[in-house]
This record gives C-alpha cells, structure tokens and sequence, in this order.
C-alpha cells in the first residue's frame, strides 16, 4: 500500500476546509440542496427525467467546476498541483469500485454525510461518518501494520 | 444563471480540495493511519469545512426559498438501516485502500495519474450499481439485524 511522509499542514487545510463550506452554503443559498458529491454525480448521471428539468445543469455545472479546479490552481500559483496516488493499478480499481458503491448505497460520502450531513446536525449523517472513518482507520491500520507489504 | 453558478460552486470546492490537501491519497492515507505515519492536517479540513457549513446554512434558512429553486430540498429519511450502514463501511474500506473519496478523485481527474484513471472509472460503475441495489429491497429484508 502507498505510504510516504506527508507534512503537517493545518493552516492550509484549514483554509481549504472553509472553501468547501462555503461551496456547501452556496449550494444551500442558490438551489436549497445538499453540496454532496455522491448525490451530485448519480443524479446527475442516473436522475429520473422529471427530476432532471431544474437541478441537472447546475449540478453537471458543478462537476466541471470541480475538475476545472486544479487547472486554475496550477494557473494561479504557477506551480502544479502536489499528490501522490498509489501506482497499484489492481488495487486502485477494487477502491474505485468499492468507493462507487458503498457512497451510493450509503446515500452519502464525506461531503454529503461527512460535510453537509453532520451541519444539518442529522443522526443519519452521523452514524455514516462514524462507520466509514472507523472502517477506514482499521483498513488503513491493517494493511500498513498487520498485513505490512502484501498490499 | 444555474449553470455559472453551478460551475462557481463546484470550482470553489475543488479549489478546497486542492488547498486542503485532500486531494492527495498519501495524505488521506497518512491521515487514517492514526497508528503510524499520523498527519492530523485532515481533521482541520473537516473542522473547517463543517463550522463554515453549519453557521453559513443557519444564514441561508433565513429566507424561506433558495435564491434559484422554489424551495429547500433535503434529506428527509430518518431511519438508519442496512443500507446506510454497509453502504458507510462499504466506503471506508474503499477509502482506506484507494486513500479517494468522490469528490477528491473526481478533481484530481485532470492530472491524470494512472491511479486515477482506474480509480474514476471504476467508482462510477461501483455507483451505478450502488443505485440500483438500493432501490431494491435486498437490504432492507435481509439485514434488519444490522440496524440495531
């Protein structure tokens, strides 16, 4: 599994956080809906036709903005976004594919249940975010630690 | 209108993506790995993002319509069932391999890793499925149990 130092960065993820808020408020002010990513991509993709007459341009809008993203970042900094992702091809498609279907059969990923959920105060929302990042912890906990290089 | 607003929106929380760090899966990875190589940066993103939620949206209930749409809309379920449950751990197992959720995997799309490219196309057909198993009602006959 990938593993490479990262450093500790709180006032940029700090900032960062606020952004996404406020991408959430603005969803909230504008269209009354919720700034979940999960919903946003299968309603855009998959909504029932009747659905699809006010809220699918702005949410297909929304989808472009968030991969315009880090474009205009690397434009405006003038230095290229910094990441590295795991080069497991195998192992990435299993994530892709759990990922996928998890958050659409939970209603909800981290920005749905995780951001706008637990601001909402909802107990739905909350019991989701509790069990993904639990799950999340002890994946990452098991295969760094227990199952250390077979992954 | 809708559109451009739209697209504002969603750049807006790429931008908080990119910012934050949580479009890097070695972050989120460092991150979760709370017995190892720990980086706390994550849970500044999720405070931050979350009090500017929670404030912000007390400001948009104010007015008794959205801006653009006739009314608020949101989630009205309130039953915490199989589906929510194996769905979150469905995720988090995912999220702990992959170190992406949606929206960071979606955003770091135009930079193109190979990780990436794997890893988008196969969630959007984890989330077809995804759909299609919860409009059914597998769920919610075989796993009462679990919602206890």
């Amino acid at each position: 599994m990938l593993s490479v130092p990262t450093e500790f960065t709180p006032v940029a993820s700090l900032l960062g956080g606020v952004l996404i808020g406020l991408s959430a408020v603005m969803a909230m002010a504008l269209f009354g809906r919720i700034a979940g990513i999960t919903g946003i991509v299968t309603q855009t993709m998959w909504a029932k036709a009747a659905h699809r007459a006010g809220d699918w341009s702005w949410r297909a809008a929304f989808l472009l903005g968030l991969l315009a993203a880090p474009l205009l970042y690397a434009l405006a900094t003038g230095s290229p976004v910094e990441q590295t992702v795991s080069g497991n091809l195998p192992l990435m498609a299993v994530a892709g594919l759990l990922v996928g279907f998890g958050t659409a059969l939970g209603s909800g990923c981290t920005s749905g249940h995780g951001v706008c959920g637990l601001a909402r105060l909802s107990p739905r929302s909350l019991v989701s975010v509790l069990v993904f990042m639990g799950v999340a912890v002890a994946t990452v906990t098991i295969a760094r630690h227990v199952l250390a290089g077979v992954l | 209108m809708r559109p451009f607003l739209g697209f504002a929106a969603g750049l807006v929380f790429g931008l908080g993506l990119v910012i934050s760090g949580m479009a890097d899966p070695a972050k989120v990875l460092n991150f979760l790995d709370l017995f190892g190589t720990w980086d706390p940066s994550l849970a500044f993103v999720m405070g931050g993002a979350v009090v500017a939620t929670f404030l912000g949206y007390r400001l948009a209930w104010r007015r008794s319509r959205p801006v653009l749409m006739q009314r608020f809309e949101l989630p009205s379920s309130k039953t915490i069932d199989g589906k929510l449950v194996a769905g979150a751990a469905i995720f988090g197992l995912g999220w702990g391999l992959g170190g992406y959720c949606p929206g960071p995997a979606l955003t770091a799309l135009p930079l193109l890793a190979p990780g990436t490219l794997v890893f988008v196309p196969a969630m959007l057909i984890g989330m077809w499925a995804g759909v299609r198993t919860r409009n059914t009602n597998f769920f919610s006959t075989s796993n009462k149990g679990a919602t206890a």
